[in-house]
């Protein structure tokens, strides 16, 4: 039986400059009963901001969200929820911190102590009742997040990248604990739905996984995985599932996007020039061919969340070309890790020139004033035609630091002008 | 109940106890007695004695005002920010209004709220005593109510999707979220408020309007007494005791509550140097404080149960909306009106009058300049050396601490005495007042600047060889300009507000005075000229205001963007 059930689930955020950006398009999911499902996908992708729907936080521009077949308005009644920063009140004790769910509830004093301190135990924290979270260590904060969570007894519990912002041991001790709880049914919960950028820790815990696509975010798979619990990460299927899964977020989208005429709407990835040389550099010393890009994300023990935007980087200027989950070097690519540094800038120059229009564009602009100057504020007010001021600005400093470093224009800091080089030589 | 409750046999009634009890015991017969004595006194011109021996009676009383109006600031401030914060559409108004209510001198809000108070009781001292306290609050509550706001208002956005998604009600939310957020700004506003309340405090307790005079016993009026009696020796004994006043509430009261509020802080990072106080050690130990903590607690829930468990708002809305309309028709009425009257009473104000307050008001403009700037010169040198000497700045800001919070308008008769027969006296007394009350916002706030300048930098000032002058325009400026900004806004609005106490004063007495806007506003209210005094309030608030917009924070906008660290 579905316990949550997302219709057409639809949110647009309406931005202070006037365009509105689709975040999530048309998710429609079920979460049964039992169930342990995760949603995965790359930042950016809006998961946050589904979870927040569910949980009521966020009012969908269009669609609805149900619980137990009834719509949902305001907070979500069956749900509690476990925040990436644990988001304890640091005037509160552990002890306070778990009751103030309880206390929310009405119940009298002496129930809710005891039921709090009952969780404390459960989730290992016993004999820190008294302290605050300032004396706790990361991973303690996070288990009161989740004992606060637990002690209100949701029927689902919903997690925001609750081990992401702990460290590789502490998370999978704390991971363990929570499968422990769940599996051996010590908590009334009926199911969970986590958020995770994370590909090993979705299928190392959930039954089922929903691979969300970005810009906009929609749901590009789900997978199911079938293996029993304890899983075992060297197990073959489970690296077999793992690679299935990092094939499927990092290809091309399955459903094709709509063609949009505009040239520069593909967003640049927040990458700097020095990351996409590096990787280069350190991808043609690994590999000779192909190469998995699970693999690579492993050998250069990076998580696939940091290395994700480097990887695209580099594919948008054609330096790697990734097809199904497989990185091959292009033969610029290979050309570009052995080449000297003035070498190097041509072969950029060159690509990027080729590949990204934005660049082009710029340079049209530039070319065709006579003083070949173009204040900052014009490209910022073109992009944000298509992007958030934020991320608008994020384009221009990436469109900056790559034409900079192909010595194609350059950026007067106190003028705020973006001019060619050339300028500089003449002048 | 094994957790809290703590069994009766344990409890121990320590020494420090014994002392709080009887503290609490004294405080409550004192504010009884001081209350009869209300009553008692017939009319509002009160003979104020120089004996010495009413000083502490007189202390006392002062202290009760200023107790009752930071009480009512406190709870005003709440209100107002809460409300500020959470009513979009009241937001924008309430927060011009907080800016305008801000730059509007303490004097001019004597006569409306004396008269009004006086109407309300017209018998004994009550409306007078009153009066003082509202005169005291509304000096103090501004940049308090700023701050609550600031605080609700940027609430992290993880706490209050957690008070939410575990269904806190509005009130639990306010007892567990967002006030111990608040607590933090709320604790230092109120030093820099009632540190103000003691500034204005002789301003507040004896001032005139048309015919009547209004004194009060205490101690504000006891040091104005004496200045205009010329009387040294009572002047220096007064000050003395405003002093050991100000130093034992400041190690009483704010250092303890000061320790207190670091629990509500929300980096989670252990910072290097906490706050102490011996006296909130003592009251840690002992068995009472936290038992009347306990109650408190217990006492917050119980009123947190009998509120709604869940607000429902959506079938009342069309109710609420139209109660809320008539509500803000009423309002937007009475303003109207309120507006209406003004304009009469500024239109009758004939020309002259008016260019007599534009000239005035550039004098104050000038004499407030040459003191902010003064003020800078001295500050910055001293303030950058204290701030880049670790070892000094932690023996020296206590001490500034205590410097700053002696009320300069008590200092000022004496100043005035040497000052007073030469040429222009008065004058220079005003700047220096302007000085003495202001200079502080600059000296922490220059201090806090440099003590943050990373040590990298430094180093590589040294290496690089800048000096002299290089280092200061390339390394100290650059780095202390957006904190000097800060201090200068608000050195500059206490500047203008001390202009009223400084330029027209009752002295040996004689009534000094020297041309400026500061002098127009007290001697209007002096006289009881309403339409003057309006004009020349409207004037102040318009100057300050245009200053701090086009001025300070096209600097200050400009120091964070190009030097921000």
């Amino acid at each position: 039986m579905a316990i949550i059930e997302t219709k057409n689930l639809t949110i647009i955020f309406d931005m202070p400059n006037n365009t509105r950006i689709t975040v999530l398009e048309d998710i429609s999911f079920t979460l049964e009963e039992g169930e342990f499902v995760a949603i995965l996908g790359p930042s950016g992708a809006g998961k946050s901001t589904l979870l927040r729907a569910i949980a009521g936080l966020i009012t969908p521009t269009h669609g609805e969200v149900l619980y137990r077949g009834k719509l949902v308005e305001g907070v979500n009644p069956g749900i509690s929820m476990v925040f990436q920063s644990a988001a304890l009140f640091p005037w509160l004790t552990v002890l306070e911190n778990v009751e103030l769910g309880l206390k929310a509830k009405g119940l009298p004093p002496k129930e809710r102590r005891e039921k709090a301190i009952k969780m404390i135990d459960l989730i290992g924290l016993d004999g820190f009742e008294s302290a605050y979270p300032k004396e706790l260590s990361g991973g303690m904060r996070q288990r009161v997040g989740f004992a606060r969570a637990l002690v209100v007894e949701p029927e689902v519990l919903l997690m925001d990248e609750p081990f992401s912002g702990l460290d590789i041991l502490t998370a999978e001790n704390l991971r363990n604990d929570l499968l422990d709880l769940w599996i051996e049914h010590k908590i009334p919960t009926k199911s969970i739905l986590l958020i995770t950028h994370s590909i090993e820790e979705a299928v190392y815990l959930a039954d089922r996984v929903i691979i969300l696509d970005r810009n906009p975010g929609r749901i590009k798979q789900e997978i199911y995985i079938d293996l029993p619990h304890w899983r075992d990460r060297d197990d073959e299927a489970f690296l077999r599932l793992v690679d299935r899964i990092y094939g499927i977020m990092m290809g091309k989208p399955l459903v094709p996007k709509t063609v949009r005429p505009e040239r520069y709407v593909t967003p640049l990835p927040h990458v700097r020039v020095g990351a996409i040389a590096g990787f280069i550099e350190l991808l043609s010393d690994l590999v000779d061919t192909k190469v998995d890009i699970y693999k690579v994300a492993e050998d250069l023990q990076m998580d696939v969340a940091d290395i994700q935007p480097v990887i695209e980087a580099a594919e948008l200027l054609k330096f790697i070309d990734t097809t199904g989950g497989d990185i091959t070097i292009t033969e610029e690519g290979r050309i570009f890790a052995e080449a000297d540094v003035l070498e190097k800038k041509q072969i950029f120059k060159k690509l990027l020139l080729e590949h990204v229009p934005f660049i082009q564009q710029i340079l049209q602009v530039l070319n065709s004033k006579s003083n070949h100057r173009m204040p900052v504020e014009f490209f910022i007010e073109l992009l944000e035609t298509k992007f958030s001021e934020s991320e608008a600005h994020n384009q221009i400093e990436i469109a900056i630091d790559w034409g900079r470093y192909a010595e194609l224009f350059a950026y007067d800091e106190d003028s705020k002008e973006i001019y060619l080089e050339e300028e500089v030589v003449e002048s | 109940m094994l957790y809290k409750a703590i069994p009766i046999k344990r409890i121990k009634i320590s020494a420090i106890d014994l002392g709080i009890i009887f503290f609490l015991f004294a405080f409550i017969y004192g504010v009884v007695s001081t209350a009869r004595g209300w009553r008692e006194s017939p009319g509002y011109a009160i003979n104020i004695s120089l004996s010495f021996f009413s000083l502490p009676y007189y202390a006392w009383l002062s202290i009760l005002r200023q107790f009752f109006a930071y009480m009512l600031s406190l709870v005003f401030s709440i209100t107002y920010g809460y409300i500020a914060s959470h009513n979009k559409s009241l937001e924008p108004f309430m927060i011009s209004l907080l800016d305008i209510l801000q730059s509007v001198p303490v004097l001019s809000f004597m006569p409306g709220v004396i008269l009004g108070l006086i109407a309300l009781f017209p018998y004994g001292r009550v409306g007078v005593e009153l009066g003082s306290v509202v005169l005291i609050f509304t000096g103090q509550v501004w940049n308090m109510a700023f701050s609550v706001y600031g605080s609700m208002s940027t609430i992290p956005r993880d706490f209050d999707e957690a008070a939410n998604v575990f269904n806190l009600t509005p009130f639990q939310k306010f007892i567990y979220v967002e006030l111990p957020y608040s607590t933090i700004g709320l604790v230092w506003n109120s030093m820099m408020s009632v540190a103000g309340g003691w500034f204005f405090l002789m301003a507040c307790e004896m001032f005139t309007l048309g015919e009547k005079d209004f004194r009060l016993p205490g101690l504000g009026s006891y040091l104005q007494l004496a200045a205009i009696k010329g009387d040294i020796r009572a002047l220096l004994v007064g000050l003395g005791v405003m002093i050991a006043i100000i130093v034992i509430i400041d190690q009483l009261v704010w250092r303890p509550l000061i320790a207190w509020a670091q629990k509500f802080k929300v980096e989670l990072s252990s910072e290097e140097s906490v706050p102490h106080s011996a006296i909130f050690t003592l009251l840690q130990r002992s068995t009472i404080a936290p038992l009347i903590g306990g109650a408190v607690e217990d006492f917050w829930e119980r009123i947190s149960r009998r509120f709604p468990k869940k607000v429902s708002i959506s079938p009342k809305k069309g109710l609420l909306s139209i109660t809320r309309r008539i509500l803000i028709s009423i309002l937007a009425l009475i303003v109207v009106y309120g507006c209406f009257r003004l304009g009469i009473i500024v239109y009758k104000i004939p020309a002259f009058r008016w260019g007599d307050i534009f000239i005035s008001d550039l004098f104050t403009l000038l004499r407030v300049s040459f003191a902010v700037g003064l003020s800078i010169l001295w500050t910055l040198p001293v303030g950058v050396f204290i701030g880049m000497n670790p070892r000094l700045s932690t023996v020296m800001q206590p001490l500034v601490q205590i410097f700053a919070s002696i009320p300069a308008t008590a200092i000022f008769p004496i100043i005035l005495m040497w000052l007073v027969s030469l040429r222009g006296g008065l004058s220079i007394a005003s700047i220096l007042l302007m000085l003495l009350g202001t200079q502080w916002y600059l000296l922490f706030n220059i201090i806090a600047g440099a003590m943050s300048i990373p040590a990298e930098l430094k180093e590589a000032s040294s290496i690089f060889g800048l000096s002299g002058i290089d280092r200061w325009r390339k390394l100290i400026i650059p780095a202390v300009l957006p904190q000097l900004v800060t201090g200068a806004i608000t050195a500059t609005g206490g500047a203008w507000n001390a202009s009223v106490v400084s330029e027209y004063v009752h002295f040996r007495g004689t009534t000094l005075s020297v041309k400026g806007l500061g002098a127009m506003i007290s001697s209007s209210a002096d006289r009881g000229d309403f339409g003057v005094l309006a004009a020349s309030t409207i004037i102040m608030i318009i100057t300050v205001t245009i200053i701090n917009r086009f001025f300070w924070r096209r600097l200050y906008w400009l120091a964070e963007e190009h030097y921000s660290l």
